[in-house]
């Protein structure tokens, strides 16, 4: 029993670990940029819905869109403002100007809200489903994240498949130079891009603050470098791979602290990545490119 | 007298000779010392020399890698750590049995950068067969592992010698003996043998070696392996021994500097080598420009000493050097501003 609560509970936080990783891989997919600041993100998502929630009252659904609406604004802005100018420079640039923009991010936060942790009141009521006789249970909070990441995927996929803005993204990726002859405007399918990414980060924010309940300026740092290793190892560009990626590192994680160790949960959890790579080199669900010479 | 002259300027105008790196490093060295000789450093400015000093090499290093061998590693910061933990445990053993402090830091730099570039060659077997973003992945996962192990080492020495465990601590060590990692505590009650001196000469032996790795055959192999490796294939040039050639010799100098930095202060703990350390390192790399030795110098310099200089803003500090970073990348790839310089530079000659 102990095993099918281990592996739920690891669900539950692969399931935030894929919804942010859909963010790095989308951006990744049409930008071919790893944006750093993406875990940053899920924190300025994090303490607005903390403040919506703790200060002003507001019923949980309005905190939540609250905290997507400004976490999609600022996705768009940083693009706007950071990325857009870079899109012609080297990779390596624009990777330091999105390690910049994630120090400015967590630094603005701890000058204006501190370093000191914020308690985060659960969006549903505290409690756990008890299953046989009690032997297993499952918490609210852990249902809730892994239906709304199942929800998120099944409207994700049909979006980018069957609507004009999901072809435009398609095919963006592809071949920016052929989808712009075609009359796609790929600036603005970029932003779209960040502002989906932005968005998805807001809700896996306060998924992630309502199970693990405290909010700080660094919060989003170490969820964000799981996720991109997820995303990596999925297969970094793939839709599909970002939600196997997510879902395979969070229930590893949650073993290894269960079985092993838990000061060593991090180190099996990279140690897994590594051999994954080293068996299929473009992630579990990546396409392999073939060299031209 | 002209012929001097023009023999000095010769020297200065060869490419890659270095000499303009010795120079940047044994100025900025003389003018330090002569600083500290006649009073005039406050000491928060003595105590950030080693640790400049230190940023330097390991930026140095890690052009290297990825200027010059154009593989991105984002854990660099992870084999300083191996080569700071390496030298407190050498410098500890010693303490009794070797009393000369400058013979036990050489003994400890040596034994730390060995340390470091057998894990650095372990390390770069399965890490040179990828590329590109998921070789930088690669490498970060490893700082982690790194960082997280030596985060759970916890070794003490007494009369029995070494009491090695890990994860729990039940090392049982005896009044006599210490502790010389104590998990993730890391290293306390250090003996500080580094000086700024020793520091200086690591980074000249440092430049040493680099310049002569990028004028020698094997050199020039990793440049022509990273600018297009199915060509330097097809010339027969050993790609991966270059490739792990140019990693090995980069993990070596960060795991000395790590030594010299370790060595440095009275504790250390691993948290301190973490992801965010690497990217520091690679900012310094970066904005002193891909395979720019000298850039890098200068880079490492102001941007290490940068944040202490913004230290009267205090709170906004870092804000500050995020924006600056920010800016300068975007003004650096800005294309109607390079051109308006390169024009303004053409007029400059023309009129001269």
């Amino acid at each position: 029993m102990y095993f099918i609560t281990y592996l739920i509970s690891g669900i539950g936080l692969g399931s935030v670990y894929a919804l942010i990783a859909l963010g790095y891989t989308m951006v990744y997919g049409i930008a071919k940029m790893l944006n750093f600041a993406h875990g940053d993100i899920i924190m300025i998502g994090a303490y607005v819905a903390f403040f919506a929630l703790s200060r002003f009252n507001v019923p949980a659904y309005l905190a939540v869109l609250l905290s997507v609406v400004v976490c999609i604004a600022l996705g768009i802005t940083i693009e706007k403002l950071a990325y857009k100018p870079l899109r012609k420079a080297a990779s390596l640039s624009v990777l330091i100007t999105a390690i910049g923009v994630s120090y400015f991010l967590e630094n603005g936060a701890q000058l204006l809200w501190t370093s000191s942790p914020k308690m985060f009141s659960s969006i549903i009521k505290s409690g756990a489903l008890e299953l046989f006789d009690g032997q297993l249970s499952i918490s609210y909070i852990t249902l809730l994240t892994i239906a709304t990441c199942i929800l998120i995927m099944i409207a994700l996929t049909y979006f980018i498949n069957n609507t004009k803005t999901g072809s435009a993204m398609r095919a963006c990726s592809e071949d920016k130079g052929a989808a712009s002859l075609m009359g796609i405007n790929v600036n603005r399918t970029i932003s779209i891009t960040f502002a989906i990414g932005s968005g998805l980060a807001a809700v896996a924010a306060v998924l992630l603050a309502s199970t693990y309940p405290s909010v700080y300026p660094t919060m989003g740092s170490m969820p964000g470098i799981k996720a991109f290793t997820a995303a990596v190892f999925g297969g970094v560009g793939s839709i599909p791979g970002a939600l196997l990626g997510g879902l395979l590192l969070g229930v590893i994680e949650t073993l290894a602290k269960g079985y092993i160790s838990t000061q060593l949960s991090d180190a099996i959890v990279f140690a897994v990545l590594i051999i994954v790579l080293l068996l299929k080199p473009t992630g579990i669900l990546g396409k392999k490119k073939s060299e031209k010479v | 007298m002209a012929n001097i002259k023009d023999k000095i300027k010769n020297i200065y105008k060869k490419k890659n000779s270095g000499v303009m790196s010795y120079t940047i490093v044994i100025g900025l060295y003389l003018v330090m010392e002569i600083l500290m000789k006649t009073g005039n450093l406050t000491n928060l400015i003595k105590s950030l020399l080693v640790p400049c000093v230190c940023y330097i090499i390991v930026a140095v290093a890690l052009n290297l890698c990825v200027g010059l061998s154009g593989e991105l590693s984002l854990g660099h910061a992870g084999f300083m750590s191996i080569g700071a933990f390496t030298s407190v445990v050498v410098s500890g053993t010693l303490e009794e049995v070797i009393t000369n402090d400058i013979l036990r830091l050489v003994i400890a730099v040596i034994a730390a950068a060995l340390v470091a570039s057998i894990i650095g060659y372990l390390v770069s077997i399965p890490v040179l067969k990828l590329e590109g973003d998921y070789l930088a992945i690669v490498t970060l996962a490893f700082g982690q592992i790194i960082k997280s192990i030596i985060g759970n080492i916890y070794l003490g020495i007494d009369e029995k010698g070494f009491q090695f465990s890990f994860i729990e601590d039940t090392t049982k060590i005896s009044e006599n003996g210490k502790m010389l990692i104590s998990g993730p505590t890391g290293a306390t009650g250090i003996s500080r043998i580094s000086t700024f001196t020793a520091a200086v000469v690591l980074c000249i032996i440092a430049l040493i070696i680099v310049y002569h790795l990028i004028n020698s055959k094997d050199g020039r192999a990793i440049m022509a392996a990273r600018d297009n490796r199915i060509a330097s294939l097809s010339v027969g040039i050993n790609v991966t021994r270059t490739k792990t050639l140019a990693f090995v010799m980069s993990v070596m100098l960060a795991g000395a500097a790590g030594a010299i930095y370790g060595l440095n202060y009275s504790s250390i703990s691993p948290a301190k080598f973490d992801f965010n350390q690497s990217i520091l390192i690679l900012v310094y790399v970066v904005l002193g420009g891909l395979g720019n030795i000298n850039g890098t110098i200068i880079a490492a310099t102001l941007l290490y000493i940068l944040p202490e200089m913004l230290r009267s803003l205090a709170d906004y500090r870092m804000l500050i050097y995020a924006l600056i970073l920010i800016v300068i990348m975007l003004v650096t790839n800005n294309d109607k501003l390079k051109n308006r310089i390169n024009e303004l530079l053409r007029r400059k000659k023309k009129h001269e």
